[in-house]
């Protein structure tokens, strides 16, 4: 049996990588999938003490979880579409029409 | 006392006929403001006739309760009015010549663009003074009194685009408002010692109190501040500063508010308070030498002024102080007696002034006058009655009253006879002089005069020459000049004092006013040959200085000097009040309150804080960079500031 500190700490580097190519992509499509990272970050701490407690509300947790990212990717896509189709661009610098 | 269910129709007549002249009479004809401007007076008038027909010394007063106003506790004040025979010769007065008056102005204005507002401020102002002579208590008083304060504001500033009179309008305004502020704290004594304003339950409460005679206490702390008011609202010393001013107005609003009967509503308002003088003697001496004082005082200045209307207006400052005199040797009927006959032959004075004015082309410089007996002879005939009735020339009004009054004044002490005496000298020459400026000699104003110098009244049809005015101004003067004459037979074997006897039955206490009739004929008598013979004096003093030898005045004027040129001058009073009083006010408010306070604390304030708001919203903004990324490392510092937080907590 996998302790559960290991499947936690894989779980804070999944979501320690997801921030950091948050931060540090240009690339929209990027930064999108860095999201994903960090939810699944978290999606695997939520069924590793789902398994550890035999509980069964940290496996809907993960339901609802992705689920909700399902639908984030299907706005989130819409959205970059849009944005690609007037900027012609998915270097999120250069999308900074609301700056002072 | 009589409930009378018609009584508070009489104040509401005219303020109807002002609402309708004020709302409409810009669209309305000329013909039209006139009719509704007449009608409401006139039915005031007759009104007040109605009711004066029923009215003998022995009919109990009437009073009517119109609706509640006031209601805290015990302390009640309703909107209330009263008559009783001061109100009636009051009411009399006021509507009668202000009717009068009403009529004058018809043909006096009649070139104004103004017209339909001057004839509804007219009716304001009766609206106001019926108000103030009818009230029932100190409160409803008070509201015509402050009325009347400003009706005369807006008709001494009729003409507000004249810089002079807009100003003038103020400095009546302020200086009414130290008078006022003065009968404000007598109410509120009143209202703290008698748990009342009502003029019954008040002067009930009062004659149970024991007379003053060691001098401070709250009736004549009272009293004092009454005479504060009345000080301000008649024009006495030292707050007279006013009504001189006040001649910028229209001359039918001088005759009308500032000689006829506005002035005397302090006159008025000491009568009414008798009960309460007639418990405080200090007070009632103060009111006695302020009178005497200031009777012999304007008299003086009056004698120097040049301006028609300067002197008939320091004229009527001295007159108002003979009433005071009156009034403050406890002989109240008699003062009242004044004030009656005073409106008719000072109204009169004024009309006729006015219609001197009118006839010139606006001139009121009486050095360019002369000679208009035989241009405008109706006005010479009529100013000339009322000339002979001030001045004290038997039989005519004056007399009667001046000599009541003189005789009051001896039997309280023969100082203020004297003085009197003096004070009806100067009068009967400074009037007489006035006349033989205006009338006698030659015409010496530029037969033609396109441009009006000191325009006071700018009318349209002037012809270059004297002219008679139209009959609608003349009507009132003969009316007038008739009353100037017979107007002294109602005080004839003292049955005015006996119809004004049920209101003054207290003051009697301090008064020597009840002597017997036999007691009294010889030395009366003698003094009644003093004052006609003074009065005759100063007729044939003017007569020689302004008829016969016309350049002797110069060269008297000259000897005299420095003290011509401080009568002249007006004693520099008006100077004075500049340096002590508006001076230093203006100064301290310029450096203290609007430098200091308003631009340097609560300006600063403001501005400082909304200064300080910008500064830090100026740095603040350098986070909303726009740039996506850069909200993203906020988040995740945000995010890491909180679980490095909870993770502290967690370890400690």
């Amino acid at each position: 049996m996998v302790p559960l500190s290991y499947y936690l700490v894989l779980s804070g580097i999944l979501f320690a990588c997801g921030v950091i190519g948050f931060l540090i992509k240009r690339n929209i499509i990027t930064i999108f999938m860095s999201i994903e990272l960090m939810l699944n970050g978290v999606n695997l701490s939520f069924v590793a003490f789902a398994a550890q407690w035999y509980s069964l509300s940290g496996h809907v947790f993960v339901f609802f979880v992705m689920v909700v990212a399902a639908a984030e990717a299907a706005v989130g896509l819409a959205i970059i579409i849009a944005v690609y189709r007037t900027r012609e661009t998915l270097n999120v610098d250069q999308v900074n029409l609301l700056k002072l | 006392m009589t409930p009378n269910p018609y009584l508070w129709i009489l104040p509401i007549l005219p303020l109807a006929g002002a609402a309708i002249n004020g709302f409409f009479g810009r669209q309305s004809s000329k013909k039209a403001i006139t009719t509704v401007a007449l009608i409401f007076s006139g039915a005031a008038f007759a009104m007040a006739l109605f009711l004066a027909a029923g009215f003998s010394a022995a009919s109990a007063p009437y009073y009517y309760d119109l609706a509640h106003w006031i209601r805290s506790g015990s302390f009640q004040v309703d909107f209330s009015f009263y008559l009783d025979q001061l109100s009636l010769v009051m009411l009399l007065v006021v509507t009668g010549v202000g009717f009068l008056i009403h009529i004058y102005s018809v043909g006096y204005m009649a070139d104004d663009d103004g017209y339909y507002r001057f004839m509804s401020y007219l009716n304001l102002f009766m609206f106001f003074m019926l108000t103030l002579v009818l009230a029932k208590n100190y409160l409803v008083m008070f509201i015509g009194w402050e009325g009347v304060g400003l009706a005369s504001y807006l008709l001494i500033g009729f003409w507000f685009t004249k810089d002079s009179a807009a100003s003038a309008g103020k400095k009546a305004f302020i200086v009414n408002r130290i008078g006022d502020f003065g009968f404000l704290i007598a109410l509120f004594l009143m209202i703290n010692h008698f748990g009342s304003l009502d003029f019954t339950r008040v002067f009930d409460a009062v004659r149970l109190l024991p007379v003053e005679t060691a001098g401070a206490g709250t009736l004549t702390a009272i009293g004092l501040l009454l005479m504060v008011g009345a000080a301000g609202k008649s024009a006495q010393i030292p707050l007279y500063v006013w009504l001189p001013d006040a001649m910028e107005g229209p001359t039918p609003v001088s005759a009308l508010i500032h000689a006829a009967t506005m002035v005397t509503a302090g006159v008025y308002m000491v009568a009414r308070s008798s009960a309460i003088f007639d418990r405080a003697p200090m007070a009632l001496t103060v009111v006695a030498i302020i009178g005497t004082l200031t009777a012999l005082f304007a008299a003086t200045i009056g004698i120097a002024q040049t301006d028609i209307k300067k002197v008939l207006a320091y004229s009527t400052v001295s007159q108002l102080g003979y009433m005071f005199m009156a009034c403050g040797v406890g002989a109240f009927s008699a003062g009242i007696f004044h004030l009656m006959t005073h409106a008719f032959f000072k109204g009169l004075l004024f009309l006729a002034a006015g219609s001197v004015i009118h006839g010139v082309g606006g001139e009121q410089d009486m050095r360019k006058m002369g000679g208009l007996r035989t241009y405008m002879p109706w006005t010479f005939a009529t100013m000339g009655v009322a000339t002979l009735a001030i001045a004290g020339i038997p039989p005519l009004a004056g007399f009667w009253s001046k000599d009541e009054i003189l005789w009051q004044a001896y039997n309280s002490s023969w100082v203020y006879w004297l003085i009197g005496v003096i004070t009806a000298f100067i009068t009967s020459f400074y009037m007489f002089r006035l006349m033989y400026m205006t009338f006698g000699g030659e015409y010496r104003g530029a037969a033609v005069q396109a441009a009006h110098g000191h325009d006071d009244h700018a009318h349209g049809d002037y012809h270059g020459e004297p002219h008679e005015s139209p009959w609608v101004m003349l009507g009132p003067l003969v009316v007038l000049a008739i009353l100037s004459v017979v107007g002294g037979f109602v005080g004839y074997g003292n049955r005015f004092e006996h119809f004004l006897a049920p209101v003054f039955q207290g003051a009697s206490a301090v008064a020597p006013e009840s002597s017997p009739e036999t007691a009294k004929s010889t030395l009366e008598y003698l003094l009644m040959a003093v004052s006609i013979s003074v009065a005759g004096l100063g007729w044939f003093l003017a007569y020689l200085l302004y008829s016969r030898r016309p350049q002797l005045p110069a060269s008297i004027a000259a000897s005299l000097g420095s003290l011509y040129t401080a009568v002249l001058h007006k004693y520099y009073i008006d100077e004075l009040y500049a340096a002590l009083f508006v001076k230093p006010l203006i100064e301290g408010s310029t450096t203290i309150l609007w430098h200091g306070i308003d631009q340097d604390v609560i300006d600063a304030t403001v501005n400082n804080s909304a200064a300080a708001a910008r500064e830090i919203s100026d740095n603040a903004r350098h986070m909303q960079s726009g740039n996506l990324r850069s909200y993203a490392a906020w988040v995740a510092a945000g995010g890491a500031i909180v679980i490095a937080y909870m993770v502290w907590m967690g370890v400690r």
